[in-house]
């Protein structure tokens, strides 16, 4: 090959390809749809806990796309039907992620809607389920000698906390656990068309 | 509209495409082969001669008898060449050195931050009072680290330094290079800061920012400018296999991160699968061509043969071409995306082994009856694995997209252990084998402890074998469990311990490699070791000697 411009063109090429194929074309699919009839929109503070979510990156262990009863147990481990694009009409950025260290969690509100749970198990995760290797939040939580007025005080089973001390959460520790009990797309929605 | 017959369409036309154009750049002697344009990486005469800046006086003459045996006596190179192949590296000395610095410099960063997010899979209450410190944060400044980094820097700095050699030019504008590195390696720093304070873009592989975008990608384009004006005032007249995939893949980069960092333009699930097309391609068309064009220098170079079939080369450049950058789909399998993409990139994610199989025959080929030398040889020792793990890698990324097996290893650590299969012992043992070839060409200067790249070669190959044959394992049955509705979810995370502790070994041990690397580097760079030769960064007429006496 001798010509530098057939080399570059060709390049260009196959990439522009697979970018209208990936990009553009679901794009187009996808950019002026209509949310879910059942879906709310975010309030503030659980954007705040979405922010909170992403910072700390539990995107990494943790889907929020149940699949196809056909194709796992998804529904039966009670993570929910099979999601559609609809459902992700306020996510930005989306949180669909590729790992399942930990389970899936776009309808974790709807599973385990407290706020004395979900704040004491991120405080130690293992007080809660045994053998879970999700890390310990402690720094979403301080430490005081007494609670004063306004304090969010997590109570943990006997054993975890500090002895003397309470366990109170910070605030965005309570806008994480906000944002995890508005994980909620059990509505019903037709099945989106074009799936196999 | 059926979408399964509408994918299936699309795919086939899509393939017929890239094989039309495959055939239409090929058209000029298509079933010829090429055995001058092969041999473009020697200079008149030096084929027969092995080439392995790494081995001192003893190790290289002793790898030339070697070779001499079943070759021949080389007949001795041009000596006007070799001088011009000289002024090459000294024009691209510098920032060659710049790159390799700053790769080595993420290099440790990233282990640091790996081996420390893995023990904490299996011991999660250790570090858990620092907000920087959490998994999900370490996990992220390690894969930024080392792609953005070490795998990035390390790639820059092939490129930079074999163009010129590969064009017979000197380095244009390396000034403009350096700025570009600095301006990279600024926005990589500020971007691992970023994640570990907790301001991220959230999206897996695209974490850093877009506001610190912006100058990772000015340092990316004022890497380019300089490589295509360096092709623009080329002195050979054919264009050598690697450079087409250089050149391809400082494009391809280009475009990949200016799309996918575009700010509030993606949406939704369209969101995710520009992700994913980024993601998948960040590998696919930067890290692999660029190592896969590195292997097709270094393995002919360090043998002094010629690669058997420069056609299959061509053959093996469109296709990947032309099937990879459309596979990135196969991560959303089972997810919320339209049939017909997932379809489309299973459907391409087996197409590759195509070029997979073009590359491996090719260099199976050429080191036929030659792989001995590997024993002398520390750059072919890395190269030949590397590529050997580029054939396994790529196999078993197509088998992961095929549907059923997808089912299983979707969500689990057997994607780490894959990821890592084709990041580390591919991608990443090639630019060893590179840096080891290349540095003391850059510094005029040997490596001052040859034992010491045996020991790192070992630790490499043994701990990202560790790395990755338990971790796949254990991902393995992570998903079996997970399918069985029958067993409680926690089953999945308990049967994946005992891997994830062998993952913190193995880890380690690649962490120590990369200790003795960059110690060996840093060594080097000081002057260390027995003085075998005479001149620093710059040339001077001892350097000559020093470079082509032997």
């Amino acid at each position: 090959m001798e010509n530098e411009l057939k080399l570059t063109a060709g390049a260009v090429a196959s990439l522009g390809i697979a970018t209208a194929a990936l990009v553009v074309l679901p794009y187009l699919q996808v950019h002026d749809l209509e949310p879910a009839a059942g879906l709310k929109p975010y309030t503030e503070q659980q954007l705040r806990g979405r922010q909170v979510y992403i910072a700390n990156g539990c995107v990494y262990c943790h889907s929020q796309q149940p699949r196809d009863r056909n194709f796992g147990p998804d529904f039966e481990r009670g993570w929910g039907r099979a999601s559609v694009p609809a459902d992700y009409f306020h996510d930005r950025p989306h949180l669909l992620g590729t790992m399942r260290t930990g389970p899936d969690l776009l309808n974790i509100g709807v599973r385990q809607p407290s706020l004395d749970w979900h704040l004491g198990h991120l405080y130690q995760p293992r007080a809660y389920v045994q053998g879970s290797n999700m890390p310990a939040y402690r720094y979403l939580f301080v430490h005081k000698d007494a609670a004063e007025t306004g304090d969010v005080v997590v109570a943990v089973p006997p054993g975890h906390g500090v002895p003397g001390k309470v366990i109170v959460a910070t605030r965005d520790a309570t806008d994480l656990v906000r944002y995890l009990q508005s994980l909620d797309r059990s509505y019903p929605v037709l099945p989106a068309s074009g799936r196999p | 509209m059926d979408s399964a017959i509408l994918s299936l369409l699309g795919a086939f036309v899509l393939s017929i495409l890239g094989l039309f154009a495959f055939i239409w750049s090929l058209r000029k002697g298509l079933l010829v082969e090429n055995p001058a344009g092969a041999g473009l990486i020697f200079a008149r005469g030096e084929i027969g001669q092995i080439d392995d800046p790494a081995l001192g006086g003893d190790a290289h003459a002793a790898l030339q008898d070697a070779a001499s045996t079943s070759l021949g006596a080389p007949r001795g190179a041009d000596p006007d060449e070799v001088r011009a192949r000289l002024e090459s590296d000294r024009s691209s000395a510098f920032p060659v050195f710049m790159f390799i610095a700053f790769a080595c410099l993420w290099l440790l960063v990233g282990s640091a931050a790996g081996l420390t997010a893995s023990v904490k899979l299996h011991a999660p209450d250790w570090l858990v009072d620092d907000a920087w410190l959490t998994f999900g944060r370490l996990r992220a400044v390690h894969t930024n680290a080392v792609f953005y980094g070490w795998v990035s820097n390390a790639c820059i700095a092939v490129i930079l330094w074999l163009l010129p050699r590969l064009l017979r030019t000197r380095l244009a504008g390396a000034g403009w290079a350096m700025l570009g590195g600095s301006l990279l390696n600024a926005g990589v720093a500020a971007g691992i800061g970023a994640i570990a304070s907790g301001w991220s873009d959230g999206m897996e592989f695209l974490e850093i920012p877009w506001q610190i975008d912006v100058f990772i990608f000015g340092g990316i384009a004022l890497v380019i400018l300089p490589a295509l004006y360096t092709l623009a005032r080329r002195k050979v007249e054919h264009l050598y296999v690697s450079v087409w995939y250089f050149i391809a893949s400082l494009l391809w980069v280009a475009v990949l991160f200016l799309v996918a960092n575009l700010p509030g333009v993606h949406v939704g699930v369209q969101q995710a699968t520009t992700n994913w097309w980024f993601g998948h391609n960040v590998l696919g068309l930067w890290f692999t061509p660029v190592s896969v064009g590195a292997i097709y220098y270094f393995l002919p170079k360090v043998l002094g043969r010629p690669v058997v079939s420069y056609n299959l080369s061509l053959l093996g450049f469109w296709t990947l071409a032309f099937f990879y950058p459309q596979v990135g789909g196969h991560h959303l399998i089972g997810g919320p995306v339209p049939g017909w993409l997932t379809t489309l990139s299973i459907v391409q994610s087996v197409m590759m082994v195509i070029p997979v199989v073009a590359f491996s025959i090719n260099q199976g080929g050429t080191l036929w009856g030659r792989m001995n030398l590997a024993i002398y040889s520390p750059t072919l020792r890395f190269m030949m694995f590397g590529g050997l793990m580029y054939f396994a890698s790529s196999v078993e990324g197509s088998l992961e997209a095929l549907r059923s097996v997808n089912q299983v290893a979707h969500f689990t650590h057997f994607t780490v252990a894959h990821a890592h299969l084709g990041a580390y012992s591919f991608v990443t043992m090639v630019m060893f084998g590179a840096i080891y070839f290349m540095l003391p060409r850059v510094l005029a200067w040997e490596w001052p402890y040859p034992k010491l790249i045996t020991l790192h070669f070992w630790l490499a190959v043994i701990g990202g074998l560790l790395y990755v044959i338990p971790l796949s394992i254990g991902g393995w049955l992570q998903g079996l469990a997970m399918l069985d509705a029958s067993r409680p979810f926690i089953d999945s995370v308990t049967v994946t311990m005992p891997y994830l502790e062998w993952r913190s070994i193995a880890g380690a041990m690649l962490t120590i490699g990369h200790l003795v690397f960059v110690g060996h580097f840093f060594a080097m760079a000081l002057r260390f070791g027995p003085n075998r030769a005479g001149a620093a960064l710059f040339w001077t007429p001892s350097g000559e000697a020093m470079a082509h006496g032997k």
